[in-house]
């Protein structure tokens, strides 16, 4: 990525009293990324979202989102910002449809001729997919169709940068997997950077092209789920059992490994067995190498490596 | 296209939405009649009395008080508890997110208290034109007098509502600081009887609030010249109170526009979540 960065944020500190939440956080956001904030409860996610949305004052820091201190930003900032909050109780009497075409209208005036605000709201209807629920009252909606909504009123304006915060909290599997295609259809179709906070692994691997792991208020690692899974092992663990005991190798190259194994014991191999690291994996190794102040272990030659457990 | 003149005009759009969504719920549909038909039967208490010294009932005089009872009660609780509900529980923060958001929701939040009086003012204006004799005027000229009257009332006394809405900590606070501060000015104010038995310096306490001044002028304007001798000093201080509800309209708007903002300010998706679990939480 060249562009210039939608974000970016150098030695963000926050400090709640004698509690130091956010200890000099980097980040940058590019044009059209989709970013994935991981970390355990209490890492400082939220904090930082809320810093970057302009809702919180940072104790110390640089912060630029779309060129502008999110303190100090006017109106027309906020219009080109969109924010998917979880809604609780808020318009219970109104409708879907009249409440995002009332908080579309807002947008009006901040309409351009490359990016015409607001969306239309039957458009946006359909693209979140709330179909007949539209003319229901709020009130009335589903869990998961209230994060439909959450979803259309963060995007009406048309934003250019969008912030998610635990955006499937609470879901079962099929609303959260209806959601991830929701937020696909999104990006693919506005070119919207977005900015989402998680703690659902498998959810950042899906939805972010990059991740930054936060933990004890510092970014502890960044990069796409796979470049991060390289970075702490080799890229697999081959298992299989052998005379009973059961046997581990991590391995870059699986398959001639595997190929190698086969051919030196034409039998006696059991339960072959060959595993990808998850990005579960590397996201344990980061946040525990972190808390016990230590390198996450990175890879030594590979092949030499050869764990064997019983 | 001013974006600020813009987004006041959807608050308008707003709180006329909320409010033509509201005449259908049974539920503002039982506060409007309960509150309209409680005044009604204040009044019919005293349906025999008659104001010393002239032939007017009680009902009669007591009419227009009443109803500037009801119009400051309702533009000062009813935005201060909105607002003290509706920045717990994200409304305040889904129209902040918008541009200019904040003014219309604000807008919209003014004018649906204010369209909240229409119904009740029908329930007891109705009412007690059935009920009671000539207590309800038929000139025109007296409806001007009364609608301008309760026009600077309202913008007398909105600012206070945006003040105590933003001030207080919890929604339960607002009986305190926004009901019983209410209650307790009507009653020095002469909404439920005569300022004659009160002290001097309660009486001058009552003339420096907007609650009464608004009574005053409804008087005026629903009462025939007789009823004077029932106001204080024996004279219509006409001028007064005109200048007292435009002083309080024109001082109360930078308080209420410094702490809205700055509640507003406050309010983020985490703010709320902790109001949503605190809400979950009973027992503390």
């Amino acid at each position: 990525m060249t562009t210039e960065p939608v974000v970016r944020v150098r030695d963000l500190r926050m400090r709640y009293g004698t509690n130091d939440v956010l200890r000099g956080v980097d980040l940058e956001v590019h044009r059209g990324e989709v970013v994935g904030l991981l970390g355990p409860n209490g890492a400082g996610k939220t904090t930082t979202i809320e810093i970057l949305e302009g809702f919180r004052r940072p104790s110390a820091g640089e912060i630029d989102v779309l060129g502008v201190d999110p303190l100090v930003a006017d109106e027309a900032w906020r219009a080109r910002i969109g924010v998917v909050l979880q809604s609780w109780r808020d318009h219970a009497r109104w409708t879907p449809r009249d409440l995002i075409a009332h908080l579309g209208s807002y947008y009006r005036p901040f309409s351009t001729p490359e990016r015409q605000r607001p969306l239309d709201t039957e458009e946006v209807i359909d693209l979140v997919g709330l179909g007949d629920a539209a003319d229901q009252r709020i009130l009335t909606l589903s869990g998961g169709q209230r994060r439909r909504l959450d979803v259309a009123v963060g995007i009406i304006g048309r934003p250019e940068l969008l912030f998610l915060d635990e955006p499937t909290a609470g879901f079962d599997p099929q609303a959260r997997r209806e959601f991830h295609d929701l937020i696909h259809r999104l990006t693919d179709l506005e070119g919207t950077t977005v900015l989402l906070t998680t703690h659902d692994l498998s959810e950042a691997e899906k939805l972010a092209d990059r991740i930054l792991i936060l933990a004890g208020g510092r970014i502890v690692a960044n990069g796409s789920a796979d470049a991060l899974a390289r970075q702490i092992r080799a890229s697999a663990e081959v298992r299989w059992t052998q005379d009973g005991q059961r046997m581990v190798h991590a391995t870059q190259d699986a398959t001639a490994y595997v190929r190698e194994l086969l051919g030196q014991h034409p039998r006696g191999i059991e339960d072959l067995e060959v595993r990808r690291a998850s990005l579960e994996d590397t996201y344990l190794e980061f946040v525990r190498a972190h808390l016990e102040d230590r390198e996450v272990v990175r890879p030594v030659a590979p092949a030499l490596v050869t764990e064997e457990r019983r | 296209m001013n974006a600020r003149v813009h987004a006041i005009r959807i608050g308008l759009a707003r709180g006329w939405h909320e409010f033509v969504v509201g005449l259908r719920s049974p539920q503002d549909q039982g506060f409007y009649v309960f509150f309209g038909l409680g005044a009604l039967g204040l009044l019919w208490l005293s349906r025999d009395d008659v104001l010393e010294g002239t032939s007017l009932t009680v009902p009669q005089v007591a009419l227009p008080s009443l109803l500037a009872g009801i119009i400051v009660f309702s533009i000062l609780v009813g935005p201060a508890y909105a607002l003290a509900l509706e920045r717990e529980d994200g409304t305040l923060l889904r129209s902040r997110m918008a541009p200019y958001g904040l003014h219309g929701y604000l807008t919209g939040l003014g004018l649906l208290n204010v369209l909240g009086i229409v119904p009740v003012a029908v329930v007891v204006l109705g009412g007690s034109a059935i009920l009671f004799d000539g207590a309800v005027p038929t000139d025109p000229a007296r409806w001007v007098v009364a609608i301008g009257a309760i026009l600077l009332g309202v913008l007398a006394t909105l600012p206070l509502g945006f003040v105590v809405g933003s001030l207080v900590r919890k929604i339960q606070q607002v009986t305190t600081w926004g009901m019983l501060p209410i209650v307790a000015l009507a009653w020095i104010s002469g909404i439920f009887g005569s300022m004659e038995a009160l002290w001097p310096w309660v009486r001058t306490l009552a003339q420096l609030f907007p609650l009464y001044w608004l009574a005053h002028l409804l008087r005026y304007a629903f009462l025939p010249e007789a009823a004077v001798v029932g106001e204080l000093g024996g004279v219509w201080r006409l001028g007064l109170g005109v200048t007292a509800l435009i002083v309080w309209s024109v001082i109360g708007t930078v308080p209420a526009t410094l702490l809205v903002r700055r509640m507003a300010r406050r309010q983020s998706g985490a703010a709320v979540a902790q109001a949503r679990d605190q809400a979950a939480q009973f027992v503390r």
